[in-house]
């Protein structure tokens, strides 16, 4: 029991610190550590996990972690794989928070930050288009025009008008595009 | 222990809860989520900073969502604040998990289930244009060519060329470093 708990945070460590970037980028990874070097899961159940986590809210280290962690050992195994998971993280980066607060008035510490800023803006563009095609299109490669989803459109124009027009909170328009969905689909 | 501390702690937590709950689609829909609850709500942090705030979790290893939520809650109420709102932010994927994972066959093939998930892709599509809108307009207030063409070069990079996250913001940070550098040196040589 105690060996499972430490090997589950060891690799989500691992997985945690060199999961650099975000999103889809780390499922190569976590593959290759919970699939293929410890086989907690089968190659069928990290494709379910993939669905599930595009299903349900959270990041999908998380999500995997607390999924493996709880198979392999119970409630305390999904604690801890999911600590593990985000320890590095949660330090690395209140830490690079600190050496910018400090640094910010030097020039170069400005410099750094603002391209960090700029090229960050450019990678969530990146982000919002393949999540927009997947909303239009139903898929985010191979894109046909026949495939278009008209209900789909309109729903996101709706939110968009409900967030920039009328300034709804976000969770408002999350559970009302939810209901429609639940309505339409 | 201060009464409005302890206040201050418990809505750092309900707000990360309820952030984390919601958010469908990737670590960036929190942005968004964020700016809402801390800048637009409460004024606890002003849009740049949220901005400094996302870069920074952006370019730091684990899960964007973890990072962003520890770093908010850093920024308000030191250490303390970043463990509670990290602790809030895992709890609700923590625990869905744990419950799909034992019966995720039958949550695989409810209809139900994947028609408001279908419906709620869209209205986070819906978010992150939002977000994108306002953080567009922040970099082109600079009023730098040089900043303004690296947002659509990151993106075309990592889109259309599939380059790694990481690299592009590694790169970009050094490229602005580089321009400081040599206009730095630039202004000496006219001085001497």
């Amino acid at each position: 029991m105690l060996l499972n708990l430490v090997r589950l945070f060891s690799t989500f460590f691992k997985i945690g610190l060199f999961s650099i970037g975000g999103g889809y980028a780390i499922l190569p990874m976590i593959k290759e550590q919970v699939v293929l070097a410890k086989h907690w899961l089968t190659s069928q159940d990290f494709t379910d996990i993939i669905t599930i986590s595009q299903m349900t809210p959270g990041p999908i280290a998380v999500n995997t972690s607390s999924f493996v962690g709880i198979r392999v050992a119970g409630i305390p195994g999904a604690v801890v794989a999911t600590v593990g998971c985000v320890i590095s993280g949660f330090t690395i980066s209140i830490l690079l928070y600190r050496f910018f607060q400090k640094k910010s008035d030097s020039s170069y510490m400005s410099a750094v930050l603002d391209g960090l800023k700029a090229s960050s803006s450019g990678l969530v563009l990146s982000a919002a288009f393949s999540i927009l095609l997947l909303t239009l299109f139903g898929t985010d490669e191979h894109v046909v025009l026949s495939s278009f989803q008209l209900p789909a459109a309109i729903l996101f124009g709706t939110a968009v008008l409900l967030l920039r027009k009328f300034k709804k909170p976000p969770v408002f328009v999350i559970v009302f595009t939810g209901i429609v969905g639940l309505l339409i689909y | 222990m201060n009464k409005d501390i302890l206040k201050q702690y418990a809505w750092l937590f309900r707000v990360n809860l309820i952030v984390s709950a919601f958010t469908f689609g990737g670590g960036y829909v929190v942005v968004p989520m964020l700016k809402k609850h801390f800048v637009t709500n409460r004024h606890v942090l002003s849009e740049k900073e949220l901005f400094d705030i996302a870069a920074i979790a952006q370019s730091s290893p684990g899960a964007i969502a973890i990072n962003l939520s520890a770093l908010t809650g850093y920024r308000i109420a030191r250490l303390k604040g970043a463990v509670i709102s990290c602790i809030a932010a895992i709890l609700p994927p923590l625990i869905l998990l744990s419950i799909i994972s034992a019966g995720y066959q039958a949550f695989r093939s409810s209809h139900i289930v994947s028609a408001v998930l279908l419906g709620m892709q869209a209205g986070a599509a819906a978010l992150i244009v939002d977000y994108i809108t306002d953080m567009c307009r922040i970099i082109l207030k600079k009023k730098s060519l040089f900043l303004t063409l690296m947002v659509p070069a990151a993106f075309l990079s990592n889109l259309v060329f599939h380059i790694n996250a990481m690299l592009i913001l590694i790169l970009c940070s050094v490229l602005c470093l580089f321009k400081v550098w040599l206009h730095k040196k630039r202004r000496c040589q006219t001085c001497s």
